[in-house]
């Protein structure tokens, strides 16, 4: 029955992304196109839930007599697909509540309306597919209304390299996919994930496989070094798409590496999840410390997402580590980690690239130094935007910090596992999760500070307005779930037991029994957070302080100048940019990372002409991997040019000696 | 019955650090002082200037925001909750299941994000200058914590602090080549975190040298005596941190008679006591360092931390 509903969901996006260009000829289109997919989100985010909560073990499967004649096209909901369906539909209702309002800056909806909900149709196909074709075609359809999103805007001429790089990569990806599954499904050809199921691939092809999701699902999911695209294509949409890309497509990324690697793959070895673990590792760290370095808002958020899932596939590196050696229930408990972040990063990723939608539209700039002073002329949808770096940056009591503490309690766990390796890289995985943190909180301290406080850089901040109502009101749905996320943890994981179950036969203690709607991971004796406890304590040990002060001390206000020693400058530009904030950390880590240099020229004496400091950053990614590869495909490609201009006879004789070639091959290979 | 005396309990722990938290601020300085052969303000001095501070109208910047107003009640109440979840005179705390060590270090971070928040909000160079140093120190010395966290945790097989205080104290843990790592690790962060000599100048006059002066700069009245006694109650509760985890004896068990509970207060206020003359002797024998030699500091105490964690991933016997 939910499956049903969820594939008729499916069907009304797909006819509502017909009527797309009709739509967008009028305002009241474009309207009642985002009301519609407003409302096929709930119902599909209901339908999913209810299969979440109360589907149990059951799995609705249905054969669609559609795709290869003798093959079909499979779906099925089980407990992983409907968690991630919610997740899917949770981010595609926000973004359409956003646009709702905020839809009518779009200066070109025509590009927008038509592909919208089919991008959202695509990622609820991805998740529901149950074989490999439906999956791979699913998943390049994803890439491909996402990229006709990214295109939007194509004039800018960044926009169109963004998009160019984004094609190459997501075709790579699913190239690399389809080998996956091809391997997978050996050479008899069974596509049918129940068939991958049951058979049991060699170590080798296993190993192979693992590679492969890796480069596929990794390349969409933004795993260093194959995130290139991903900070270039994320900001280049309009905003509520780069919410749902940043928000939700990678989560349908993470989704297919578990569909892939914890469910059709079998039992993993051991050395498998240090592959994943050192990735993801790299990955967190690496994804934070670009983000310091921009000073683009959008990129900025774009770049942390990389850095989110690093932070989940080092729960999904743990729980393999786990599965690998049996101990089921710590599995449960990195697997539950993980996928609590899927569900965070989603929300507040979301919040964020909605908060930056509205500085962009409300002040037609996203380049950081030249904001400031926002909280002022935008209150309402500042006050989100900070609930969203809270939540972001794993501080209590909301909700990024549950995943997180979660993830170091799996982390605590694996001095049991017997492999040495293991044991010493999971520390050191520990040491970089710890840093990442507290990097992301310096990144966005960053990104707060310099765009809603301070003062106004530019002239262009002074005639900001706050959001609309609709974009208030969906930032303000995922602040809601942000706090009670945080504070109410235990109904979220208990959610989660019935997709560990079916994933690692394993599942965390109930936590629906544990008083005063605490969180115990193992046991009570080992650890325990209560949210809601935290969160009661400060707001009461605020409020006391705040009343006994005001009624017993004095609460009087004076306003004036600003102090800052005796010498305030009347100047705005003398303040703290967001290269000056940053440049203790580039300077602590950006020297090895990225070859930071700063280079200061001074004018000489009796020259008033004005100093100038230039920063270098180098992307060490792109120079050493991307670069030759791109240096090499041009240097085949200009030698192979002279190809194209040969006579008949030419091309005949090549082709026979091709012909010759590949039977002298067959002839040797058998 | 038990649960109206643990919580009596809970709320007399939660009044102690807080009413001795400026004494040792004040002790600090007097010794600093003496050791300087000054005089020095008495003990009781802190108490005063709170007093003070309370007393007068706070003077805004014109274009502060909300954020700025809101912020020190804010870092005063999660300092205080992390203080209070500190086992000091015993270690049977009511609320302790609620926040793990690792939730006490990340309800400072939360203290910190928006003190540097709230430096940023007027838009003057010095507190920009002070919240850009301060994240940097924090990236630092937040991982560095959270491997001792984890050696703490694999030693006594709990995060809870309330069960790795009386495990301590049971003297089960004996002597281990991973906790003198963590200790020295434990004792650097701390002075990191609290922003003492030879990290920061909590006395300074000279704005350029300053991290978590330069970000408080723009505060009078009283935000800034609530911003003084959060500052205090870190430093308090980083020292009962030491004490509980290190010298844990004399603690009282969770237990029915009064009599431990005061051999346990007496204990505890000289443990603070001595911590306190330590930091005092420490400080004044040491010069400050330059602000980019603060990460090769706190990259030792991260290093002894990710070997003390790595010692006991290898080993349970270390």
């Amino acid at each position: 029955m939910t499956l049903l509903i969820v594939l008729c969901c499916v069907a009304a996006l797909l006819v509502a992304s017909c009527f797309g260009p009709v739509a967008s000829r009028s305002r009241a289109g474009a309207t009642i196109l985002y009301g519609t997919c407003l409302a096929i989100s709930a119902l599909a985010f209901s339908a999913a839930f209810t299969q979440l909560i109360a589907g149990g073990a059951a799995t609705p499967a249905i054969l669609l007599p559609l795709g290869l004649p003798w093959l079909g096209a499979h779906f099925r909901l089980d407990a992983l697909a409907a968690f991630f369906l919610a997740v899917v539909n949770l981010g595609g209702g926000a973004a359409s509540l956003y646009e709702l309002g905020h839809g009518r800056h779009e200066p070109a909806p025509q590009r927008v309306l038509p592909f919208y909900p089919a991008f959202l149709a695509a990622m609820n196909l991805v998740v529901l597919a149950d074989d490999a074709f439906t999956f791979l075609l699913c998943w390049e359809f994803m890439s491909l209304t996402s990229w006709a999103l990214v295109m939007a805007h194509h004039r800018d001429a960044d926009n169109a390299r963004a998009g160019y790089i984004y094609l190459i990569t997501a075709s790579f990806g699913t190239l690399a996919l389809l080998l996956g599954f091809g391997l997978l499904a050996g050479p008899e050809g069974g596509y049918a994930f129940a068939a991958i199921r049951v058979g049991h691939p060699s170590p080798t092809i296993a190993a192979f496989v693992l590679a492969l999701t890796l480069l596929g699902a990794g390349s969409k999911a933004g795993l260093v070094p194959l995130h290139v695209w991903l900070p270039l294509a994320h900001p280049a949409a309009p905003s509520h798409v780069s919410a749902l890309m940043s928000g939700v497509m990678t989560k349908v990324a993470v989704y297919g590496f578990i569909r892939i690697v914890f469910d059709l793959l079998g039992e993993p070895s051991w050395w498998s999840s240090m592959v994943v673990l050192v990735l993801a590792a790299i990955t967190a760290v690496m994804g934070v410390l670009y983000a310091l370095m921009q000073h683009d808002l959008k990129r900025l958020l774009a770049y942390h997402t990389v850095e989110n899932i690093g932070i989940i596939f080092i729960g999904l590196g743990l729980a393999l580590a786990f599965r690998a050696n049996g101990m089921r229930g710590a599995a449960a408990l990195a697997l539950t980690a993980a996928l609590f972040h899927v569900f965070n990063h989603s929300v507040f990723k979301s919040l964020l690239f909605f908060g930056a939608g509205s500085v962009l539209t409300g002040t037609g700039e996203r380049d950081m130094e030249r904001l400031g002073g926002l909280i002022h002329r935008m209150p309402l949808a500042s006050f989100a935007f900070l609930v969203g770096c809270v939540a972001i940056s794993a501080l209590p009591p909301l909700n990024g910090f549950v995943s997180e503490w979660l993830t170091f309690q799996a982390i605590l766990l694996s001095p049991a596992l017997p492999q040495w390796g293991l044991k010493i890289l999971i520390p050191a995985v520990g040491a970089v999760l710890a840093l990442s943190a507290a990097l992301a909180a310096a990144c966005f301290v960053k990104a707060f500070g310099v765009t809603f406080l301070g003062r106004p850089r530019s002239p262009a901040v002074a005639k900001a307005v706050d959001a609309d109502r609709f974009s208030l009101a969906a930032m303000f749905v995922l602040v809601s779930l942000c706090l009670l996320a945080g504070v109410l943890p235990g109904p979220v994981i208990d959610a989660l037991a019935q997709v560990t179950q079916s994933l690692v036969a394993g599942r965390m203690p109930a936590q629906g029994a544990v008083p005063w709607l605490a969180i115990v991971p193992v046991s009570a004796s080992r650890s325990s957070y209560d949210g809601l406890l935290v969160f009661v304590f400060i707001a009461l040990a605020a409020l006391l302080a705040a009343f006994v002060i005001h009624r017993l001390a004095s609460r009087g206000v004076r306003r004036s100048a600003a102090w800052d020693c005796g010498y305030p400058d009347p100047s705005p530009l003398t303040q703290y940019t967001a290269a000056s904030f940053a440049q203790p950390i580039r300077r602590v880590f950006g020297t090895i990372v990225f070859r930071a240099r700063e280079r200061v020229t001074l004018p000489p004496p009796g020259d008033t002409g004005p100093a100038v400091l230039q920063v270098d950053l180098q992307d060490l990614v792109w120079d050493w991997l991307y670069a030759p590869i791109c240096y090499a495909v041009g240097f085949a490609a200009t030698r192979l040019n002279y190809l194209q201009f040969l006579t008949i006879r030419r091309y005949l004789s090549l082709v026979f000696a091709l012909l010759v070639l590949l039977l002298l091959i067959l002839a040797l290979w058998l | 019955m038990a649960l109206i005396r643990e919580l009596a309990i809970q709320m007399a722990q939660m009044l102690l650090v807080l009413l001795v938290a400026p004494a040792l601020v004040g002790l600090v300085r007097k010794v600093k002082a003496r050791l300087l052969r000054r005089r020095g303000a008495p003990i009781l001095q802190p108490y005063r200037d709170l007093r003070r501070l309370l007393r007068k109208d706070v003077v805004l910047a014109e274009n502060a925001s909300w954020l700025f107003r809101v912020t020190p009640y804010l870092i005063f109440a999660a300092t205080w909750v992390a203080a209070a979840l500190v086992p000091t005179f015993g270690t049977g705390l009511l609320f302790s299941w609620s926040a793990d060590l690792i939730a006490i270090i990340a309800l400072l971070a939360s203290a910190r994000f928006f003190l540097a928040l709230a430096g940023m909000d007027v838009g003057t160079s010095f507190g920009g200058i002070g919240s850009s140093r301060d994240v940097m120190i924090a990236s630092l010395a937040e991982p560095a914590m959270m491997m001792i966290v984890f050696t703490l945790a694999l030693i006594a097989g709990s995060t809870q602090l309330s069960t790795i205080a009386g495990f301590m104290e049971s003297g089960a843990a004996g002597l281990r080549v991973s906790l003198g790592l963590a200790f020295i690790a434990l004792i650097m962060v701390a002075i990191a975190e609290n922003a003492r000599i030879p990290v920061d100048n909590p006395a300074t006059h000279l704005e350029l040298t300053m991290v978590h002066e330069a970000m408080v700069l723009e505060y009078s009245g009283r935000h800034l005596a609530l911003i003084e006694l959060a500052a205090a109650l870190k430093l308090l509760l980083y020292i009962s941190l030491i004490a509980c985890l290190f010298i844990p004896w004399g603690m009282a068990p969770p237990g029915e008679s009064v009599a431990p509970a005061l051999v346990g207060t007496g204990a505890y206020l000289a443990k603070l006591a001595i911590g306190g003359i330590l930091l005092a002797v420490f400080e004044t024998a040491i010069a400050k360092m330059r602000v980019f030699r603060v990460p090769d500091f706190l990259g030792a105490a991260l290093m002894l931390g990710l070997l003390a964690a790595l010692l006991r991933f290898v080993s349970e016997s270390f």
